[in-house]
């Protein structure tokens, strides 16, 4: 552990210790935030009425629009000199959330990212290859300082090249990949397709800036031979960090000294109890530049509380399993993309773009799933065809106690995205 | 004595057979014998062609989803009677036929059919004993 005293002290003090930070952020938003303190005031907060985190659930939230709305310094809470870096989201229709630290948050920063190397079996003789891009993004930066900070050999590659990226994976050695996790799936297909597997010595991989589905990292460590795992954070609450996953891969420990973190029903915006999947919102605890009170990610995940065997014990939260904005909510069902597409990414014979086609019949919601047929030798029997419809129906059926409609289509004839793909098409109420 | 058909997945809606068609029409593409199946949701469309190789290359290069297959052509006199011997012959020595399609030719007094068998080395040895003659790919050439 990188700062065991921390990540492994009892619940109780840790809870004492948020309380306590809690109230320092309070002061300082009244003292020095006029956004989030207007905020707070519409609610009808009062400053002298500082809540225990028990009672945090009665604040009103904070979201992204904030961040469009006073874009780019509006929620800062410290004076332009005394930060010392922007970060920024990728956005470029909207305005992007600009991200800043202090000294002290970049000094929080470069801990929590080493916790999270640290968690994942990263020590001090390791050498790194950073294939998250460096710029704007917060993972390149971020994860570059944090290793810095362990003393960790670092290859600063950024992102692309995968040729050279290759050639250093053979020519240097490194025992460590930083990238998102559809950049080290490319680039394991990659070293697959060199045939390279046996001559890197890629040990750990540390995979965030998107989410990603356990039958995405199972092939990326079948391809690198790797032990993938996964971390979290936004640039609105200082970027990767927030939480990551240890050796055990039962859920990524938060770094709960930093933030306090709830999980809310996305429509109504009520506390869930523990346990329960919901919207998880974020209360930054020690944020100089950007303090935000109860922010909503709008990533949907649940926490769990339970000790954990690697021995920290700050609370876990389970892999994103999406974005409240992609939920469909289907005859009562939550239904959230990515959960298809975990199955249809297993599924053989077909290929890996579809589309989601949500109706209304009378008074029945019903959702089509619409696959591409690639694979030309199961064109010779009907009970070929039908067997992968109804695998892929059967799977579906398992995951989300939903029967779906399950078509095949002609390759190329699933709409294709530049960036962002929108993968669902509502016909509802039209 | 090897047929190849080849075999495309058309999407059941309004226009793809078609574009499919269509395709084969641009890639100047003779047609000897062509049968669709379909369920409400998608066809397959088998046909028979001069040149199975090239028509297969053709329709993947479209971005269509094709395969290749080996099947029995068995030739028939035009008269009542004669598919039902040919069928008999392959029921007697328990060989099931997964499915059939006819075809006319120019040569007046002959028909044709395309048959889908598991086993075509055994469909056509038994169908050469009993007498019924087989075509072949050379033969599809000349049809
Ligand atoms: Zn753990």
């Amino acid at each position: 552990m990188w700062q065991p005293e921390i990540e492994a002290m009892g619940r109780d003090a840790l809870r004492y210790l948020q309380e306590d930070r809690f109230r320092q952020v309070w002061a300082h938003i009244w003292d020095d935030a006029p956004v989030q303190r207007g905020l707070l005031r519409d609610a009808g907060a009062e400053r002298g009425d500082a809540p225990s985190l028990d009672g945090i659930s009665k604040l009103p939230f904070t979201d992204k629009k904030a961040f469009t709305e006073h874009y780019p310094f509006g929620l800062f809470a410290v004076p332009r000199e005394k930060v010392i870096r922007l970060h920024s989201t990728s956005g470029t229709t909207n305005k992007p959330s600009m991200g800043g630290y202090t000294v002290s948050d970049m000094q929080n920063w470069k801990d929590l990212i080493a916790r999270i190397c640290a968690a994942a079996g990263v020590t001090g003789g390791d050498t790194a290859q950073v294939a998250f891009g460096y710029g704007m993004f917060t993972g390149g930066f971020g994860l570059h300082q944090g290793l810095e900070q362990m003393g960790v050999t670092i290859l600063p590659m950024s992102s692309g090249q995968t040729e050279k990226q290759l050639m250093m994976m053979r020519d240097i050695g490194p025992t460590v990949l930083v990238s998102t996790p559809s950049y080290a799936l490319y680039l394991s297909e990659a070293v697959r397709e060199a045939g390279i597997k046996g001559e890197i010595k890629l040990r750990v991989g540390l995979f965030g800036g998107e989410g990603h589905t356990p039958e995405m990292a199972a092939k990326i460590e079948e391809n690198l031979g790797i032990t993938a795992t996964s971390n979290y954070g936004l640039c609105e609450l200082g970027g990767p960090g927030l939480s990551g996953e240890c050796l055990e891969r039962k859920g990524l420990h938060i770094a709960e000294d930093h933030y306090y973190c709830e999980i809310i029903d996305s429509e109504t915006g009520e506390v869930l109890p523990e346990g329960e999947t919901g919207e998880l919102v974020v209360t930054s605890l020690t944020r100089e530049a950007l303090p935000l009170i109860r922010y909503r990610t709008k990533d949907i995940t649940r926490l769990t509380y339970e000790p954990c065997a690697c021995g920290r014990t700050h609370a876990r939260m389970a892999p994103v399993i999406g974005r409240s904005d992609d939920m469909l909510i289907i005859r009562g069902v939550n239904v959230f993309p990515s959960q298809i597409e975990s199955v249809l990414i297993r599924q053989e014979h077909i290929g890996p773009h579809y589309m989601l086609v949500v109706r209304r019949e009378g008074v029945t919601d019903t959702l089509e799933v619409q696959v591409e047929l690639v694979d030309g030798s199961v064109l010779e029997s009907f009970p070929m065809l039908e067997q992968i419809q109804g695998s892929i129906r059967e799977q579906i059926r398992n995951i989300l106690g939903l029967t779906v409609k399950v078509t095949l289509v002609a390759p190329q004839s699933v709409e294709r995205f530049m960036g962002k793909a929108r993968r669902v098409k509502d016909e509802r109420g039209k | 004595m090897v047929i190849e058909q080849v075999s495309v997945f058309v999407e059941n809606k309004k226009g793809s057979l078609k574009d499919i068609l269509g395709i084969l029409a641009d890639g100047g593409v003779d047609l000897r014998a062509i049968s669709i199946a379909d369920t409400s949701d998608f066809g397959i469309l088998r046909m028979i062609v001069p040149e199975p190789d090239a028509t297969l290359e053709l329709f993947r290069s479209r971005g269509v989803t094709a395969s290749k297959t080996q099947v029995t052509g068995c030739k028939l006199h035009d008269e009542p009677g004669a598919l039902h011997k040919v069928l008999s012959t392959l029921c007697d020595a328990d060989i099931s036929v997964e499915y059939i399609y006819a075809f006319l030719t120019r040569s007046a007094g002959d028909a044709y059919v395309i048959l889908r068998v598991e086993d075509n080395a055994a469909a056509r040895d038994v169908l050469q004993r009993a007498g019924h003659s087989l075509i072949s790919q050379d033969d599809i050439l000349t049809l």
